[in-house]
């Protein structure tokens, strides 16, 4: 187990590298020459050359790239044009807001989602199953903003329990967290329903059940345990997803993320920002999914088998 | 516990059927089965004759909807079931009646140990520690015939005869008094079929279990059972010990299912089916289920379904051919004398 982690570890490497050369390119096809945007329309020749220099645009696509590389391996993002802030130290500002917003919303999504799942599969076709897939085609349909809007409507102007917008306070991250988790929550039941109705099926339910367990016992510790994969799957995908931001919530609840972050950038035709935030945000996507490979190793044993072989 | 009678099983009248949105399937239709302690029953037919289902009956595993299962008594070891709370329930699977499953493929859970769903029946039943559960499981596993350290492997690791061992492992765990076995070897290779036959009779000897054998395979019947019940679409068409119905066959079904096995000493003959099939389920015969495929029917088989009435000794048959002609005999029997 532990030297397949090691590979998969050292296997980041050329994946990190091919993501960061495909974000760079698309970034250097996407935009005209940043030099005249920052020194304005006066700028003779010698002066717009000497500002290529220092911004690091001089040589050719792969000469820049590589360049990048070893900056990004001391740490150095680059510098943003339009704040002149480094680069890395912008994200860094940023990602503590993005972690505990994307984990937070996937704790409310989990707690809804999963028991109503298991609830919606064990009583399949009844009013309970009914109640619990229309909540979540309506989680699913609901525009994002548009919940977020509602939560504030209530919870801030009408009740006042929490702020409506910033990340101030502990309790400021909980509307755009239940805003974000709602509808993460909508994908995860409809999961967890089916992942389940597989299971319940199973033969080896009915080998339970002849033992003498228990009906809870036989749905929570037999069924939904094989149940799992499915659900960390989604759950992986959808982390990876809030990771890089969830930028409608943030707009609307002024949650200062990561998501914010790159579309401000992109608005400003800020490069090093875009770039850097993406690449940033890759190697975070790769770590999850790495982390949800070992989760299936834990919760399938013949997956660890493969792995180990 | 003190019983009047002497019976470890008692079901009267029972039904089952599934109601779907297709239709409704009469799965069993009026069974009547007692079986003494310490016997073994053979439950005989071919596919769909509803062998499984009143196995699960007794359980109360018959998956409900769509299940409905109907019947006047449902006694295990002098009890009656039927409407019991899921607690007793509980109590009563797996230390009162067990069932082997069919396929060992499909019936272990692949993510836990074997030791564990071993040890799972043993701390419900004995209400012991885990570990304590644990080390009789691999008693068990041993008993089985399998190495103790392998309780900590999971089924994928095993082949289909060990993963089978492991299921009878997880039936037998607390010693129930009533084994129900359905069709234990359909599933494995031929020189692992004795293995598994011969360890059960061994364990069931042990243990003083009674055993329903659940079987379309009539060799394992003469092996190890004392009676026989052979079913036909959701009866039993006709029941009895061992000798009555191997030696003094009455029933032209049980007879076909004979004719269909290949003889040894006679290799050129060219086996007799019984052609056709078993009647649709979704709907009530009028006459004799069996008739539309019986070499013997007459027109007054198709009239009403025939009772079982007892034809001497424990030979109970269902056929109304013995009632028309008392001097009717079916071509096996001829033979036989």
């Amino acid at each position: 187990m532990h030297r397949y982690i090691i590979k998969r570890l050292i296997m980041l490497i050329p994946v990190l590298l091919g993501v960061a050369f495909i974000i760079f390119a698309i970034m250097n096809v996407a935009e005209g020459d940043p030099v005249y945007q920052v020194a304005g329309p006066d700028a003779t020749e010698e002066q717009l050359d000497a500002l290529r220099e220092e911004m690091g645009l001089n040589g050719s696509l792969i000469q820049r790239y590589f360049r990048y590389i070893g900056n990004l391996l001391r740490g150095d993002l680059g510098t943003s044009y339009i704040s002149r802030m480094d680069v890395m130290q912008l994200y860094l500002l940023r990602l503590p807001n993005t972690l505990r917003l994307a984990s937070i919303a996937m704790v409310v999504a989990v707690i809804i989602s999963v028991p109503l799942g298991i609830v919606a599969a064990v009583n399949q076709n009844s009013w309970k199953d009914t109640i619990a897939m229309v909540l979540a085609l309506l989680g699913l349909s609901m525009p994002n903003f548009w919940l977020g809007l509602l939560l504030i409507i209530l919870f801030s102007l009408k009740l006042g329990w929490f702020p409506s917008g910033g990340a101030e306070g502990v309790v400021s991250v909980v509307l755009p967290a239940v805003t974000v988790g709602v509808g993460l929550a909508a994908l995860l039941t409809r999961t967890t329903r089916s992942s389940m109705l597989d299971v319940l099926r199973q033969d080896y339910l009915r080998t339970a059940r002849a033992k003498g367990v228990s009906e809870n016992n036989v749905v929570m510790h037999h069924a939904l345990r094989n149940a799992l994969i499915p659900i960390i799957t989604i759950f992986g995908v959808q982390f990876s997803n809030v990771l890089g931001g969830s930028v409608l919530a943030e707009t609307v609840f002024a949650w200062p993320g990561v998501g914010r972050l790159v579309v401000d950038a992109i608005d400003q035709r800020d490069i090093p920002t875009v770039t850097g935030a993406l690449v940033m945000t890759t190697m975070l996507v790769t770590v999850v999914n790495l982390l949800v490979d070992i989760v299936y190793a834990y919760v399938d044993p013949r997956i660890k088998a493969q792995y180990t072989k | 516990m003190v019983k009047e009678d002497k019976e470890i099983l008692n079901i009267e009248d029972l039904h089952v059927r599934f109601e779907t949105e297709d239709g409704i399937v009469y799965a069993v239709n009026g069974i009547n089965l007692k079986l003494g302690y310490k016997r073994t029953l053979g439950l005989v037919g071919e596919t769909g004759a509803g062998k499984t289902t009143t196995a699960l009956a007794m359980l109360r595993l018959v998956p409900d909807p769509p299940g409905v299962v109907e019947c006047r008594k449902l006694e295990i070891n002098g009890r009656d079931v039927r409407d019991i709370s899921a607690d007793e329930l509980e109590q009563v699977r797996g230390k009162e009646i067990s069932m082997i499953f069919q396929d060992p493929m499909t019936a272990l859970n692949p993510v836990f140990t074997v030791g564990e769903q071993i040890a799972e029946s043993i701390e419900i039943h004995e209400k012991c520690s885990k570990e304590d559960a644990m080390k009789k499981a691999g008693d068990m596993l041993e008993l089985v015939g399998i190495p103790r350290q392998r309780a900590n492997e999971y089924p994928h690791q095993f082949s289909g005869g060990m993963k089978q061992r492991v299921v009878i492992a997880i039936a037998l765990a607390c010693n129930p008094k009533l084994l129900i076995a359905d069709e234990p070897t359909t599933a494995l290779d031929v020189t692992i079929q004795a293995q598994v036959l011969e360890l059960m009779t061994e364990l069931k000897e042990k243990y003083d279990t009674s055993m329903i054998m659940i079987t379309h395979d009539l060799g394992i019947v003469a092996e190890v059972c004392d009676d026989v019940a052979v079913m036909y679409s959701g009866r039993i068409v006709e029941q009895g010990s061992l000798e009555e119905v191997f030696g003094k066959t009455m029933h032209p079904y049980t007879e076909g299912l004979f004719n269909s096995l290949p003889n040894i000493k006679n290799r050129q003959a060219k086996l007799k089916p019984i052609h056709g099939l078993m009647p649709d389920p979704t709907e009530i015969p009028v006459g004799c289920p069996f008739a539309p495929r019986c070499n013997y029917a007459t027109e007054a088989c198709k009239k009403a379904i025939p009772e079982l009435k007892c034809a001497g000794g424990t030979h109970l048959v269902a056929c109304s051919a013995y009632e028309r002609d008392p001097e009717f005999r079916i071509d096996r029997s001829k033979k036989n004398g």
